[in-house]
């Protein structure tokens, strides 16, 4: 017999036992068991350490609250830090190991602290460690860090997934106690869509830890029948294990169900849990209540809990904390906890009440007027030391303590959008008031209607207000409607080390500390003293800290002030926020329409935004990236290369203002442009900057294609959209982006005219006659596939671009390779691509980098005076005018051997070397194998005017100083002669 | 945050992308602007805490711009418009 | 009092008797000749500068809430100097040694800790771009390191080497860089404005301002009006709103941005890592969480929280590039208010109404900037010329053109 502290009853399978180990121990549990539950079952209390001067530490509560028995989870990748073991579904083969603890929690090293616990008052570190100012870092940091947090990491990715998933329905309830079930029933009954969602994986909520009865039957048949009328219908859904973690926007609430955290690994294609976005126009929060304690000395000893906690694992898990138990109270909520032990065999020490005219009882002893000031008991508790009405002391032993202090609604989520809980006297409690979120309305013990009767009633009233039903409020079950007593007793006059927030250490002591410094408002106190800040996010010490810091001041509690409440409702897995949404899911990957040609011959690929693009083709023999490089472009350059540019952005501008449109985009000129021709056009943001670059062809009179860059198409987009409805709305011009609609070859080079001419109709005349530079035409090619040819360049060389419908695209590369073999036609990538673009001088995203305007780009004179267009206006302000702007130039090392570097720096030939003597900066640099030396980009000050000066590139980063040489950026066929023949 | 919009019904705003203030519509007039109106209109904003009318794309959808008037302190929307009627209505044409 | 190890260890041998308010909390005085306008890091700074550095009497810092309530207790902590353009990296080194002094200088340890930034790289257009922004930063007297993958691998071994869709192809790290205990600074420059005579006014907030004949005399506010010679806001994301008080619309636009921080943790990371393929920046505490945040939401909010497609966003961004936190718990997330500019940079600078000062436009980078934001709006107030370092940040550089604009973005606030 393990189980030594195993009760009689509750709601447990006795039939199935699981085994499970705690700190390498074997011990045993059932099916229903939490892994706190389970442990109090086998007579373990101490769980846990606290955060600052390592306590020993047992559960304080019997759910998500719980700041004490926080565990390690299972092990390996899988190893989960600061668990609750309260809310922990116990499963077979369940690993669990203590925290923040060494060597053992049983003997703590660091428990030391607590010898020092003087010392190390709150915000003791914001006065000292300040000498010597390196010592920081250095020593007192790394042992503070050390001595800090909580559980650990297994630093191993995460092996299980999650998803994300979409709800929508008339009403949310949140949470499943008697209010929630009741209202799920009211709804449903009417045949609404509801969604009944909970934290537990047994719905019922207090019904299940209590003894009460309802239509005179136990109330845990009650809420089974309930739950199963609920999930016979089919317009309600059940989601136990779901915990709604926020309120957001406009009826949004994110919710997060723990898929197979009850099992001990996922089962196949499972997610382990699943976050879901939860459409409701209406919610109820029917949240319960948080059982409050009181702070009194050594309140914190493994074995001193909440009088209600005591009472669940009791009634629901048949578990108790020990044999022997005393009770503390201000109200008669204690006395209930005692009555439900005694029932279960469990020895009642006394009720300490601290009202003078509290209830007696036969069947234990009460202490009327009493306090517990005091606890004995290393690693749990052995004694209270209790001051009775008469001042005289009186030892008490116990192995544990409940411990009410009243109820605290649980009103997190109506502060979610910033609303603030008001004071309820009555209840001396707060309670959801002020701005609650749109369509939240809350009811139960939430609202403070703590009774039984009081959540089913205020439940099936608020269900029918939320929704608007007509019709006479069915009769709710008959149950208990005990009267509210709840006068406040927030701690044991002249206290001192008596625990607020037990993880944090956080002591009565503390508070006053800080009021007597001055950090006295709400947000002052837990953040000075960290109160509240720990994992239980202060479900049970805030109140109590507020309470007393009101006191200090002389003021009401609300003029103290309410922290309010942040989303997630509990701690919630980094992993459930991201879904898939990670590795190579974290973007969606694009490939081009020649993407499984380039596999197969070999390509290297590499990623250009969410596009994945050939970068080179390496060939036999090649080893070096560089080798196949310069290949491609030497290829090109002498006879011909193909490479895929469908990337560029494609928009297709039509109707009959399309010309005027495009005028008003581009800073250049494009009213006049006529059919059958295409320009370079570069298009300003409205503040005069440089926006993108691209050509747009006229294709019919009222037909243009544009193309934008890679990286930018997106934007231009929208910026092109804009500019039609919002500034020209009368203009009659459509634009869609046709990118993934259209495949396009870039064919460059001497031969590339021959080449085309196998591919394109006979009917088409391409020669230089018929098809000179910068010609655009709908064509066909290859017997009648129709096709766009435009006679553009940015290699420089004669070249074509070619695009046919995508689904053609990669036999279209085929047919290209196959015809273009007489002329060793050559497959090149992106880095060809920008070598060749270097070599010619063209910018791309490394010069449009934002903050460059036309006149930066060498195109200062594109930018039209004789029309409006976008960007023109804020682009004569002085600012991007001035006399030795930067102006894009090229760079070459004056050793032809000597690297140069993108990123650098330029600064004069001699002089020192700093930010003040900066003349400008390279942006892209390639070695040009059509020259035999590395060559650059840049922008220099007065650039075009210091063509053939030399200067000194330095990049302290990359530890480079290079001699260079100011150069035309037109390295190759400056006169551009290649591009017309 | 759902942007019921005029022609789609409700739609949760991740469909969507935020530029700014709606008096982006009102550029000024290139024939009689001065420098000083078109520093205002690029740079200066009302920035109100309460209603605000804005301007957001549906790029994962219909690609319309429109007019959405949302209180900045609360988050809550009240009018959803096409941005296109809203410039109309306002005298822009061509 | 000054603090120190020794004052802690009799103070707790004497039970704790002797600790007195780290501030007064004095009624407002009729006149002051300096009236600070925000009691968050950059207001209570500019007061400490003021009194110690610059000699000024008669201060006061007037705050509608709690001192340090608003975005220097609500950000994410970071400090570094790692700015490409002329207008801002001398600025933000000489913030950064600014830090490096402070606790000396306040006598209040803020925790200053130098653990190191490193942000990313994942393309060879950013390496471009990050190499040119590392010699930038050595060329203003800062310090950069630029690693490649081997390195990176060797620092950071967790980080998603494996499947990630942006492998990582090096990094550059400022190892000067670190992180602040936030909330510390703000009650440092506090504690210190205080002692310097500086009265603090909290809950306090500023109803109007009194302007006559183009001068600024003095603040309504609730607890009456108060004189003033000059008077300087610095109330970040609530810039919009109080300017408009004196008629002025402003470059900003106000903005939420979201932070997380998880529960703690045993140390983990080393330093701060930023993420450079998606919306990700991280460190972990002294206490253990891991403080992290991405991208602001990207709509005008003056809400002080955001909404669930961000977080998603943030916490997929951190899985991607070190997928071992995916057990470990978000424990709380908030929202601040930026005050996001048209160009991505702050202002410093006089307005044209005589005798008001404005300080804003910090888009979400205030907190790094908090030491030499204080003093050069200090220098300003004092001596009516902007700080050798703060030359740049004029209202007029959008009307000029002297736009500094570090992303490139232009005048869209929420791409900054």
């Amino acid at each position: 017999m393990t189980q030594k502290n195993r009760l009689s009853g509750g709601q447990i399978g006795r039939d199935t036992t699981l085994k499970f180990t705690f700190d390498g121990k074997q011990y045993q549990g059932h099916q229903g068991d939490t892994l706190a539950s389970a442990l109090l079952a086998n007579n373990v209390r101490l769980m846990g350490r606290s955060f600052k001067y390592h306590r020993p530490r047992g559960p304080l509560t019997a759910g998500s609250e719980e700041p004490n028995a926080i565990v390690e989870l299972r092990g390996g990748a899988r190893q989960e830090p600061n668990t609750r073991a309260t809310t922990a579904e116990l499963y077979n083969g369940l690993t669990a190991k203590s925290q923040n603890r060494w060597p053992s929690l049983a003997f703590d090293a660091m428990a030391i602290n607590d010898r020092f616990s003087n010392f190390l008052t709150a915000g003791f570190y914001y006065k000292t460690f300040m000498w010597p100012a390196a010592f920081w870092e250095k020593l007192y940091e790394p042992i503070i860090r050390k001595a800090a947090g909580l559980g650990s990491l297994s630093m191993k990715p995460d092996p299980d997934a999650y998803d994300k998933g979409f709800r929508h329905c008339d009403l949310l309830v949140i949470g499943a106690g008697p209010a929630g079930l009741m209202a799920a029933l009211t709804a449903g009954r009417a045949g609404k869509e509801v969604i009944l969602a909970d934290e537990d994986f047994r719905m019922g909520g207090r019904l299940n830890s209590e003894t009460l009865h309802i239509d005179d039957a136990p109330a845990t048949d009650w809420a089974a029948q309930s739950v199963a009328e609920l999930s016979a219908l089919p317009n309600v859904r059940l989601m136990p294990r779901t915990t709604v973690i926020g309120a957001f926007d406009h009826g949004i609430y994110g919710a997060v169900e723990r898929v197979s955290d009850h099992l001990h690994t996922p089962d196949p294609g499972k997610p382990r849990q699943t976050l879901w976005r939860i459409y409701a126009p209406r919610t109820l929060l029917c949240a319960g209540a948080t059982e409050r304690p009181i702070a009194f000395d050594n309140n914190d000893r493994p074995g001193v809990m909440l009088a209600s906690a005591i009472r669940s694992y009791a009634n629901r898990w048949a578990a108790t904390p020990a044999q022997r138990i005393a009770v503390f109270t201000n109200n008669d909520d204690g006395h209930r906890t005692a009555q439900d032990l005694l029932a279960k065999g469990v020895k009642i020490a006394a009720v300490v009440d601290t009202r003078p005219d509290a209830p007696r009882a036969d069947a234990y002893e009460v202490l009327r007027g009493a306090q517990v000031i005091d606890t004995k008991g290393r690693l749990g508790l052995t004694f209270a030391e209790v001051k009775l009405a008469d001042g005289t002391l009186r030892t008490i032993e116990c192995g544990a303590l409940g411990v009410s202090g009243g109820w605290n609604p649980n009103v997190h989520l109506t502060c979610h959008q910033r609303g603030r809980p008001t004071w309820d006297d009555s209840l001396a409690a707060f309670v959801p008031g002020g701005t609650l979120p749109p369509g939240m309305s809350v009811a139960g013990a939430a609202i403070g209607a703590l009774s039984t009767h009081g959540a089913l009633t205020t439940g099936a009233a608020a269900a029918k207000k939320a929704l608007g039903l007509k019709g006479r409020t069915p009769a709710t079950p008959k149950a208990e409607d005990a009267p509210v007593s709840q006068t406040p007793f927030w701690y044991v006059e002249g206290c001192s080390r008596a625990w607020l927030d037990q993880q944090n250490d956080v002591t009565v002591k503390d508070v006053k500390l800080s009021h007597q410094e001055g950090f006295r408002s709400v947000e002052h106190l837990k953040r000075y003293t960290t109160l509240g800040m720990a994992t239980d996010q202060g479900k049970t010490s805030n109140m109590g800290g507020l309470a007393i810091m009101a006191e200090l001041a002389g003021k009401a509690i609300p003029e103290v002030g309410t922290t309010i409440f942040r989303p997630p409702y509990t701690p919630t897995a980094i992993g459930a926020f991201a879904g898939r949404i990670r590795g190579m899911e974290f973007h969606p990957t694009r490939l081009t329409p020649s993407h499984y040609w380039a596999k197969e011959r070999g390509a290297v690929f590499v990623e250009v935004g969410n596009w994945l693009r050939a970068q080179w083709f390496p060939i036999e023999g090649e080893t070096h990236w560089r080798e196949s490089v310069d290949r491609e472009v030497t290829a090109t350059r002498n006879s011909v290369g193909v490479c895929d540019c469908t990337t560029l952005g494609k928009i297709d501008v039509q109707g009959t203002d399309a010309a005027a449109f495009l005028n008003k985009l581009y800073c250049n000129g494009f009213a006049k442009l006529a059919v059958g021709k295409t320009r370079y056009g570069l298009m300003l943001r409205e503040d005069g900057i440089a926006m993108d670059d691209g050509t747009a062809a006229r294709l019919e009179e009222d037909h243009f294609v544009v193309t934008t860059t890679t990286a930018n198409a997106a934007r231009v987009y929208q910026h092109m959209e804009f500019v039609r409805q919002c500034l020209f709305p009368d203009m009659d011009v459509q634009l869609i982006s046709t990118t993934e609609g259209w495949a396009q070859y870039a064919v460059a080079g001497p031969n590339s005219r021959k080449l085309l001419q196998k591919v394109v109709d006979p009917a088409f005349d391409i020669s230089n006659e018929g098809f000179p530079f910068m010609a655009c035409a709908n064509i066909t090619i290859c017997g009648g596939l129709r096709a766009r040819l435009f006679r553009i360049s940015f290699s420089g060389e004669l070249a074509f671009e070619i695009a046919v419908p995508s689904r053609y695209g990669d036999a279209l590369m085929r047919k290209l390779m196959s015809e273009g073999a007489e002329f060793d036609v050559t497959p090149y990538g992106t880095e060809a691509l920008g070598v060749m673009r270097i070599e010619k001088g063209h910018a791309a995203g490394n010069e449009l980098n934002g903050t460059t305007t036309a006149l930066n780009l060498g195109m200062g004179r594109m930018v039209s005076k004789a029309k409006d267009s976008i960007g023109s206006k804020l682009s004569e302000r002085p600012g991007l005018n001035e006399a030795d702007a930067l102006i894009q130039v090229g760079v070459k090392p004056v050793d032809p051997s000597k690297a140069i570097t993108a990123g650098g720096h330029l600064m004069a030939e001699t002089g020192p070397v700093n930010a003040a003597h900066d003349q400008g900066y390279i942006t892209s640099a390639a070695y040009s194998p059509s020259l035999g030396h590395m060559i650059g980009l840049g922008f220099l000050k007065n650039g075009a005017e210091r063509l053939g000066e030399r200067m000194r590139l330095v990049s302290p980063v990359t530890r480079l100083t290079v001699e260079v040489e100011i150069a035309s950026a037109h390295f190759v066929d400056p006169e551009g002669e290649r591009l017309r023949a | 945050m759902i942007i019921n919009h005029p022609l789609l019904g409700p739609r949760d705003s991740a469909e969507f992308t935020y530029k700014g203030d709606a008096n982006l519509i009102n550029r000024p007039d290139p024939e009689t602007a001065s420098p000083q109106d078109w520093h205002d209109y690029a740079y200066l904003r009302d920035n109100p805490a309460g209603p605000h009318r804005e301007l957001w794309f549906h790029d994962g959808g219909d690609r319309s711009w429109l007019v959405v008037t949302r209180n900045t302190l609360t988050h809550e929307i009240t009018a959803v418009e096409l941005a296109r009627d809203v410039a109309r209505a306002e005298g822009r044409s061509k | 009092m000054r603090y120190s190890g020794f004052k802690v260890i009799k103070e707790a041998l004497s039970g704790h008797k002797g600790w007195t308010p780290a501030w007064r909390e004095p009624e407002p005085q009729s006149h002051y000749d300096i009236i600070i306008i925000g009691g968050g890091g950059h207001g209570l700074a500019t007061a400490h500068y003021l009194a110690k550095v610059f000699g000024q009497k008669k201060i006061a810092v007037i705050e509608k809430g709690w001192i340090g309530g608003g975005n220097v207790g609500r950000n994410t902590t970071i400090i570094r100097s790692n700015y490409l353009l002329d207008g801002n990296e001398p600025f933000y080194e000489f913030s950064l040694k600014l830090w490096e002094g402070l606790e000396q200088d306040l006598n209040y340890n803020a925790m200053v800790s130098q653990r190191g930034i490193m942000n990313l790289i994942h393309s060879d257009a950013q390496r471009d771009a990050f190499i040119r922004r590392g010699n930038a930063m050595k060329l203003n007297g800062a310090d950069a390191e630029y690693l490649d993958l081997d390195a990176i691998k060797r620092e950071y071994p967790f980080l998603n080497f494996n499947d990630a869709r942006f492998p990582i192809k090096g990094g550059l790290a400022q190892r000067r860089g670190g992180t602040v205990r936030h909330d510390a600074v703000a009650w440092g420059y506090a504690r210190s404005a205080d002692q310097h005579g500086v009265d603090i006014l909290q809950n306090c907030e500023v109803t109007g301002f009194k302007i006559e004949q183009g001068k600024c005399l003095g603040v309504e506010t609730t607890k009456g009006f108060i004189g003033a010679g000059k008077i300087g806001c610095a109330v970040a994301g609530s810039s919009g709103r109080l300017m408009s008080k004196a008629g002025m619309r402003l470059p900003i636009e106000s903005h939420v941005l979201q932070a997380f921080v998880s529960e703690g943790l045993k140390p983990v990371l080393p330093g701060v890592i930023t993420f450079g393929a998606g919306h990700f920046y991280v460190s972990q505490s002294d206490k253990g969480g891991l403080v992290f945040g991405g991208d602001i939401d990207g709509y005008n909010s003056y809400a002080q929280r955001g909404n669930l497609p961000v977080v998603e966003d943030v916490c997929e961004g951190g899985m991607a590039i070190m997928p071992m936190i995916g057990r470990a718990r978000l424990l709380r997330m908030w929202g601040g208010i930026m005050d996001m500019s048209m160009d991505g940079s702050p202002i410093i600078d006089r307005t044209h109404i005589d005798g008001l000062y404005f300080n804003g436009g910090w888009c979400y980078g205030g907190f790094k900037a908090t030491p030499a934001s204080g003093y050069a709006f200090a220098h300003l107030l004092a001596t009516d010329t902007p700080h050798d370092t703060a030359t740049a940040y004029r209202f007029n550089r959008f009307e000029t053109g002297h736009m500094i604009d570090e992303k490139g973005m232009g005048n869209q606030p929420n791409l900054h």
